[in-house]
């Protein structure tokens, strides 16, 4: 408990020096940036460039569409777009996660298939995102089930899926082969079959394997959840929302950094939401042996 | 019925003969030790036994069964040089394994694993991790799991190789008391010459190159009214394990 304090605390004072260092550059460098000769070297302080912390604060409380007296404010639109965005990408996390564990338990089971799958897997992860995005969007929209129509935040959560997936299945992977082979021939000792195995020896052991890979998975589906919105040009969620920002950036910037600390919160959020499994699943956590 | 019947065992891995010859009868409550130098094949005429590999040739009876049929039918314990804890589970539990394995219910394993906790004098730390005991007390939790099923043969492969010489010393009594108590026939692979001697009411020795068996020397197995310390300090132990050194000597000039 001492530690978790601890870890608070801490997380507390490096906002809080983040935002001194941010006014101290303001404050100090002069408003211009820095110029040697045509190369700039330090980019411009002024108010457009880098707004001042209270005034993003303050725009929080705007409201988002200037002079409606009765629309909602800046920060409930970031809200509401970080909640929207949030749930994706924790489907995302889901969807990616539940595939990731079923590949490497079959790549697990079958050696072949984990040699022939494996390079695949890695691959699939340097396909830039954007160009899939589409593509995706695009075949979806195709699919109907049963009267349900696809809909754009589906195409948004396999987007996130597809990223969350990779460090789940190779985490996992490792995790299942981390068992000594002496602990597997105790097993087979035992007359123990494959799912009695898998059951008793290779999930728990898998797990201090998993946690690390699903923490990664929890960013990367919030990353990919928030490039796909964009790429999709989905709408709710943060990703429309510094889209549209940006674009009224060079008149308002403060109100781009709401959106961008929107994103941030939502990426504490996740981050959080698997710190709780850390927790539930603490007696698996420590070493194997 | 004999614990263990080998006739003329054979096990080659591609070019390398492993195993050649090999006949062996254990009696039911035997105490057999396996001895030689590295790549006699010791280890793996255990896990011939332990139907953890396949012989080349020959017959193997367990019991009177298949070494396959009294693997599924758990005649056998086994404990190896590694412990083997999974530490995600507390010490008791480590021993219920087997029979957590082979859907005993909870309240059964659990009596059944507090009695064999007893018998290697653990019942007070039933509930402890395996990483809070030393080594010897992790062997013994093995032991402990390997006895689970009631086996009326346990299978060693140098388990108390990683132990310290006075904790290896205390094993043994413990270990020659835990057999007398089960009755259970015990196969031993061993490097330490005392160790075999101690133990074992017959010390076979090995040769590599291929795997045979050279010799079988009467070991000083203490009786039940006999102290092990005593043994150690007797004539007829150094004797014999004069007489091990020489068979060793002999089939490894």
């Amino acid at each position: 408990m001492v530690g978790r304090a601890r870890t608070l605390v801490a997380a507390v004072a490096a906002f809080v020096l983040l935002v001194v260092a941010w006014e101290l550059v303001k404050l100090v460098l002069p408003d211009d940036g820095v110029v040697i000769g045509d190369t700039r070297i330090l980019p411009h302080t002024d108010d457009s460039a880098m707004p001042h912390v209270w005034t993003v604060l303050g725009k929080l409380f705007e409201p988002e569409v200037a002079g409606a007296a009765d629309a909602r404010t800046v920060g409930a639109a970031v809200a509401s777009g970080a909640l929207f965005t949030l749930g994706l990408a924790l489907g995302g996390l889901v969807l990616g996660g539940v595939l990731g564990m079923l590949l490497a338990l079959a790549m697990q089971r079958f050696g072949l298939l984990e040699r022939a799958a494996l390079p695949y897997v890695v691959a699939s992860q340097t396909v830039p995102l954007i160009a899939i995005a589409p593509l995706v969007a695009g075949w979806g929209g195709k699919i109907a089930i049963m009267g349900w129509s696809w809909q754009p935040w589906a195409s948004v959560m396999v987007i996130s899926s597809y990223l969350a997936f990779f460090p789940i299945a190779v985490g996992m992977l490792r995790g299942l082969n981390a068992p000594d082979k002496s602990d597997v021939e105790l097993f087979r000792t035992l007359a123990a079959g494959w799912w009695t195995t898998l059951l008793r020896l290779r999930l728990p052991a898998s797990v201090p394997f998993l946690l690390p890979a699903v923490r990664l998975a929890a960013a990367a589906a919030v990353v990919g959840a928030i490039v796909a919105e964009i790429s999709t040009g989905t709408r709710g969620g943060i990703g429309r929302l510094i889209i549209e920002y940006a674009q009224s950036a060079t008149g308002d910037p403060s109100r781009l950094y709401t959106a961008i600390l929107g994103a941030a919160a939502l990426g504490l959020v996740a981050a959080g939401a698997v710190g709780l499994l850390d927790v539930g699943l603490r007696r698996y956590r420590g070493s194997v042996r | 019925m004999n614990a263990v019947l080998l006739s003329g065992v054979q096990k080659r891995f591609g070019e390398v003969h492993a195993l050649d010859g090999i006949d062996l009868e254990i009696a039911a409550g035997e105490f057999v030790s396996l001895i030689g130098p590295s790549g006699c094949g010791k280890s793996t005429l255990l896990r011939v036994v332990a139907d953890l590999e396949q012989p080349t040739s020959g017959t193997v009876e367990v019991g009177g069964k298949t070494p396959h049929r009294a693997r599924l039918d758990q005649d056998y314990g086994i404990a190896f040089q590694q412990a083997g804890l999974l530490e995600w589970r507390s010490v008791v539990e480590n021993v219920e394994l087997p029979l957590h394995v082979h859907g005993v219910d909870k309240a059964k394993r659990r009596v059944r694993a507090t009695e064999l906790l007893k018998l290697v004098g653990l019942d007070e730390f039933a509930g402890s991790r395996p990483s809070e005991l030393s080594g010897g007390m992790q062997q013994r939790v093995a032991i402990a799991r390997a006895l689970a099923p009631s086996p009326r043969l346990l299978l060693m492969d140098e388990p108390f190789g990683a132990l310290d010489e006075m904790t290896r010393e205390r094993m043994q009594a413990e270990l020659l008391r835990i057999a007398r108590e089960t009755e259970a026939a015990v196969l031993f692979v061993t490097h330490s010459i005392p160790e075999a001697v101690v133990l074992s009411d017959r010390v076979v020795v090995m040769s590599p190159r291929p795997g045979r068996i050279t010799e079988v020397v009467t070991g000083e197995r203490p009786g039940a009214d006999q102290d092990v310390d005593d043994v150690r300090e007797s004539g007829a132990f150094f004797a014999a394990i004069t007489a091990v050194r020489e068979a060793l000597r002999k089939g490894h000039p």
